[in-house]
This record gives structure tokens, C-alpha cells and sequence, in this order.
């Protein structure tokens, strides 16, 4: 049995987009590879549109990949065994309010997944299965036959991870699971995870924008730039000594909840907007706002190269 | 002593629902000097956003100002008729919204929009009118303004809409620009972009603002005066290292301590428990105190005074009135 528990290799996600008369391939993930430990966390952060949502998915395969492989512990996953494999990876939404059925109760939200495994041999055994789930996850088991409507965004967040951890998953694909929650609440939610992971052993893949709340919940962190990894390190490393520009940039952006920290540093503003994912400049993705860019950085695209450490880094200049 | 720019008294605002009235602001009190970055911080559901739209009578139409006084340069806007009021808004007071896609007329070029704007405060017309359009993008840093005004809203990026928007509360030069979370629907790239731009032009043009905010990052970023806002009620005051540095109140403790930030990476978060008030029913006594750790019998049953901590700093919360106490009892 190795340590690493999922591993992602050249996986690629294009969407047929139509312009005009033509179709083009909208690159969304394009060629990203990475690997993510037993009871590890990886975080990948990303603005709008940079395809980490889309990476999370293809993983779980919610999409069929266009190319590249999943393999999780040991086994590639294909459309025959996903059945199969979804009973050890789940995934948690960003959006508690969409991603819940109104018409359903919280036990036959939290109970599907049993069903649809077939986990419980008898409707008793799936009762006290999912009102396990319930005090797990920190909900009271007397809400069991209320509709979702009756919950708030936090409480219905923790209802879509005790369905994510009915099937005894080791590993969840958690999609910004707090951003769309108060910042009081979002502390319950990340301890929550944090928690599960040291009882449970589960791994994730937190998908997330907010750099500090990734920073506080992964060990490792990638950073994505228009559907490629630019960056990947071990969290601390990342955030004391970022070497791609983008990291540097991106790091600087984030306003840091403390007067005399954020005030004293000097931050870097990067110019203009994200390109299109259909305009994809040639070579590195990032050189249109990059201000180290070069020519060469216009003909080749660089590849994640090991810097020391394991801190891996996608740049020509750096 | 100069005259306060605007200044909110005893506000009360309020909701007339079908489940009964929501009183979403409680007695709000703040003073705003010309120059000033205020922020107003808080949960969803606080009151910020109301206090905003207050000042702006802009309230929905189940929405109603039960009490208090708003002062803009001493003269009370609630006596002011709804077409003072207009020429208010836009031309002494200005407000964007957190989503700029929806605040934006979709089926309007850029230019027509803005061009209202200008037609409606100003005295140019036409091809002027058209000029200081130009002039006023090319403040908020669009290129190619001329195309620009050409184009739809859907053809701008998130950041380019939200910059249009800030040009357009910018048409008439107004004294008081209100910002009602303008970052939240943005990336942090796009989001320093904008949070620059605003502080650039308040230096530029000499306004205040009011920053309305959740984001306790964005509020230390840039503001000199800082107000927590709790169930309709103003918790804290205080400069901005005052309330970091120093936070009074068990609400405000709470906050910062539940954000991730560089001393608390490798340990635990401290949450509040519980989840915020349903603004139906608010508790007799403190807005927070279901909430609160160190809840007193007094809490419960009573509303906190705002008590002066020191010069820059205010806060109303009972443990404050017991360590003053206190210390009063040990020095005898």
C-alpha cells in the first residue's frame, strides 16, 4: 500500500464551443498533473474561469475527461468501475442552497447515497447509519425528517458533507465549501473538515479562492492559471517564498486582516483581466500580464520543474 | 468646528413583512468628516447594507425609516422632497453595488448609461456630454474609452463593469461615495485592482467613503475608521489599528479570531458558535449575547451602552462596564 492515494496524469478537459461555423476546443483543463496523498490535503486555488472547478470534476469523473488518466490508489478509473469508485470519492458543492434537493428530507438526502450503493440491508441499519451521519457532521438528529429550506447556509453545508460521507469515501473533492457562507460560520465548517480528516483519515482536494482559508487547510497548495498548474509546494513554503509571478501576485492581492501587515507591504497589481480561455496566448499562459515576460515565454510553454523541496514551478524566468 | 459632512442619528429603519416588522436597524449613530475612509463591517443580515441604502433612501418599498436623523451638511434629508432627494443622489452622495453585472442595464450601450447620468446632474449636453463620458473612464483607467461607450455591458469583464459603475457614481463629483461591498463578486487580482482605484480617487477628488464590507482583509486595507455592526446595532468603533489591535467587544474578539491569519495557520479556529440572529425576534437584551462565551445575567436582559474605551476607540458591550468596574473595586 503506497501513501499516495490519487493520482492525477496529463488530464485534459476541453469543451466544443461553437464560434461562428467552427467548433473550437475551449482548453478548461489543460494538462494538469499532480498527486494527492492518503489523509493529505491539497488545495488548489484559482481565480474565476481557471478551470479548478472543472478539475475537480473531471477527477470524479462528472465529466468525461479528453484525456489523461485518474488513478486512484493504484486502479485508473474508467466509466466500467466508477460505479465502484465513487463509494471512495465524493465531492462536496459550493452552493448548499442549489445542491440540495427542496423536496427531499435530510434523511433521504443523506440516505441516497446508502441506497444507491446498497450499504444497509434493512431500513433500520439505514436509520441509525444516517442519524450517525448527522451527529458526525454536528447537526441534531431530531432535524432528520425536515426539508433542506428549514436549515441555515451552514447547517445545510454540513448536511452535503454527511451525504458526501455516507459511503465511507477516502477521498473528497470539496468545491468551495465556505465561500458562500458567513465568516463566522465558515470557522465552524473548516474546523469541521479538519476534524473529520484526523478521525477519518479522508483526503481532499480543496477548491477554494480565498488564499487564507486554503493556506490554514492544506499541507500542500497548487495554483492554477488558465487550466495549467503553475505552482505547486508544500503551503508554508508557497506562501513565504512564491517564485512563479502569478503566485507572487496573487499572494500579494489578498488584503491580509491586519492594518500595520497589509499597509507595510508592497503590493503587486497585475494589469488587465484574465484572457479568455478561447483566446489562449501562445506559450506561457500568464505572459500577457506577466511582468517578467520574455520571447521566449511567447514560443514555449514551460513545464513544472522541481526546484528543490518538492516546490515545483511552471516559468522560463523564475 | 467645521460642520460634519453627514451625520446619521439614532437611525432606525425597518422592514414591514408578512411574518411581522424586521427591524434591521437599531439606533445606528455615526459621524462621516470630509476625506474619511469609513468601513462598516459585518455578517449578512447586520444592518450594514441598510444603513447604506438609508442614507440613500433607496430602501425597498416594504422598507421604512421609523426613526432618527440623517444630516448631510446639517440639513435633515428625510424633510427634503423626493426631488431634492434625486438631485442628492448622484450628485452629493453616489453608491455601488457588490454585483456590477446586475446593476448595469443589459440591453443600454456603456455610453448611453453613463450619458444619463451626466445629462441628468449636469448641465452638458451632447457632444459634452459625451466628452466627460470620456473623460470619466479614462479616470477609471478603460483604454479606449470612444469604443468603449460603444459596447454592451456583456462585452466588460467583471472588473471593467465595476469600474464603469464607479465612473458613473464619479459623473457629478460627489462628496460622499458609498461602496456597498464592491469587491465581493470580484477575484483578489481584479479586487486590489478596484480597492487601489477607489483609494487613488478619494485621494484625487477628495471625497469620503463608505466602505461597506465583510471582508475583514479589505476593511484593514483601507480604511481609517472602522464600525462593527452587529443585529442592526453598532458594536464597535474605534480607528482601524484600534479595532485589531484592540477589540473591545466579545463580537468583534470573536471575528478575528475565527479568520485565518498568519499567528493562527497551524492551529485550530475559534468559531462563534451558534448561528446569526433572526432579525424577527431580536433578543431583549444584547444582539450577540446568544452567541457570546462570556455572556452576563445583565446581557440578557439589557442593551449595552456605548462606553469610551479611549479617544479613537468606543464599544458597547457589558464585560467592559464589569473590567471597569473591577478595576474601580482593586484600586480601593
Amino acid at each position: 500500500m503506497s501513501d499516495i492515494l490519487v493520482e492525477v496524469k496529463n488530464l485534459k478537459q476541453y469543451f466544443p464551443v461553437k464560434v461562428g461555423f467552427k467548433k473550437i476546443p475551449l482548453k478548461a483543463v489543460d494538462d494538469i498533473s499532480f498527486t494527492i496523498g492518503r489523509g493529505e490535503t491539497l488545495g488548489l486555488v484559482g481565480e474565476s474561469g481557471c478551470g479548478k472547478t472543472t478539475a475537480g470534476r473531471s477527477i470524479l469523473r462528472l465529466y468525461k475527461p479528453t484525456g489523461g488518466e485518474v488513478i486512484f490508489d493504484g486502479e485508473p478509473v474508467t466509466d466500467k468501475n466508477i460505479m465502484h469508485m465513487r463509494k471512495k470519492m465524493q465531492m462536496v458543492f459550493q452552493d448548499p442552497y442549489s445542491s440540495l434537493d427542496p423536496r427531499m428530507t435530510v434523511e433521504d438526502i443523506i440516505g441516497e447515497p446508502l441506497d444507491v450503493h446498497k450499504l444497509c440491508s434493512n431500513k433500520k441499519e439505514r436509520r441509525e447509519k444516517i442519524l450517525d451521519l448527522m451527529e458526525t457532521v454536528g447537526l441534531n438528529a431530531e432535524h432528520a425528517r425536515r426539508y433542506a429550506h428549514e436549515f441555515s447556509g451552514g447547517q445545510r453545508q454540513r448536511i452535503g458533507i454527511a451525504r458526501a460521507l455516507a459511503v465511507n469515501p477516502e477521498f473528497i473533492v470539496c468545491d468551495e465549501p465556505v465561500s458562500a457562507l458567513d465568516v463566522s460560520i465558515q470557522a465552524q465548517v473548516i474546523n469541521m473538515f479538519e476534524e473529520l480528516q484526523e478521525k477519518l483519515g479522508v483526503a481532499y482536494l480543496f477548491i477554494a479562492h480565498d488564499l487564507l482559508v486554503v493556506h490554514h487547510i492544506s499541507k500542500r497548495i497548487a495554483v492554477m492559471y488558465l487550466g495549467k498548474i503553475v505552482e505547486i509546494a508544500d503551503s508554508d513554503e508557497l506562501n513565504e517564498h512564491p517564485i512563479h509571478p502569478y503566485t507572487e501576485s496573487l499572494l500579494s492581492a489578498v488584503p491580509i486582516p491586519d492594518p500595520d501587515v497589509t499597509r507595510a507591504r508592497h503590493r503587486i497589481i497585475l494589469e488587465g483581466d484574465v484572457p479568455s480561455p478561447l483566446k489562449r496566448p501562445t506559450g506561457c499562459p500568464f505572459r500577457t500580464r506577466c511582468r517578467y515576460a520574455t520571447e521566449r515565454c511567447a514560443e514555449e510553454c514551460p513545464e513544472l520543474t522541481d526546484r528543490g523541496g518538492d516546490h515545483m514551478v511552471a516559468c522560463w524566468v523564475k | 468646528m467645521s460642520e460634519k459632512l453627514l451625520s446619521v442619528q439614532d437611525l432606525h429603519t425597518s422592514f414591514f413583512t408578512d411574518n411581522g416588522e424586521v427591524k434591521a436597524v437599531n439606533g445606528v449613530n455615526f459621524d462621516l468628516d470630509r476625506g474619511e475612509i469609513l468601513g462598516i463591517v459585518g455578517e449578512s443580515g447586520s444592518g450594514k447594507s441598510v444603513t447604506a441604502y438609508s442614507i440613500m433612501q433607496i430602501l425597498a418599498d416594504t422598507g421604512r425609516i421609523t426613526g432618527g436623523r440623517i444630516l448631510f451638511k446639517g440639513e435633515d434629508l428625510s424633510t427634503w422632497s423626493e426631488k431634492k432627494m434625486q438631485s442628492f443622489r448622484g450628485k452629493n452622495c453616489s453608491i455601488i453595488f457588490q454585483d456590477p453585472m446586475t446593476s448595469l442595464n443589459p440591453v443600454f450601450t456603456i455610453g448611453n448609461q453613463m450619458r444619463e447620468a451626466v445629462v441628468l446632474h449636469t448641465n452638458r449636453r451632447g457632444k459634452e456630454a459625451d466628452d466627460r463620458v470620456e473623460e470619466l473612464l479614462e479616470l477609471v483607467g478603460i483604454n479606449e474609452p470612444r469604443k468603449r461607450m460603444k459596447q454592451y455591458p456583456f462585452e466588460h469583464s467583471g472588473g471593467m463593469r465595476q469600474r464603469v459603475m464607479i465612473a458613473m457614481a464619479l459623473a457629478c463629483e460627489p462628496d460622499i461615495l458609498i461602496a456597498d461591498e464592491p469587491t465581493t463578486a470580484l477575484d483578489v487580482t481584479i479586487q486590489a485592482q478596484i480597492l487601489e482605484l477607489i483609494q487613488s480617487l478619494q485621494k484625487k477628488l477628495g471625497m469620503a467613503v463608505i466602505l461597506v464590507t465583510h471582508d475583514l482583509g479589505v476593511i484593514a486595507d483601507m480604511c481609517d475608521n472602522i464600525i462593527v455592526m452587529y443585529g442592526g446595532r453598532i458594536c464597535e468603533r474605534g480607528t482601524a489599528r484600534e479595532i485589531f489591535y484592540n477589540p473591545k467587544h466579545e463580537y468583534t474578539k470573536g471575528l478575528l479570531r475565527s479568520i485565518p491569519n498568519a499567528s493562527n495557520m497551524k492551529k485550530k479556529l475559534v468559531p462563534i458558535a451558534g448561528t446569526p440572529i433572526n432579525m424577527l425576534n431580536l433578543p431583549e437584551g444584547c444582539a450577540f449575547c446568544p452567541r457570546c462565551d462570556a455572556a452576563m445575567k445583565i446581557c440578557l436582559s439589557e442593551i449595552p451602552e456605548e462606553i469610551t474605551i479611549n479617544d479613537d476607540h468606543k464599544a458597547a458591550c457589558w464585560m467592559n462596564v464589569k473590567a471597569a468596574y473591577e478595576e474601580a473595586k482593586g484600586n480601593e
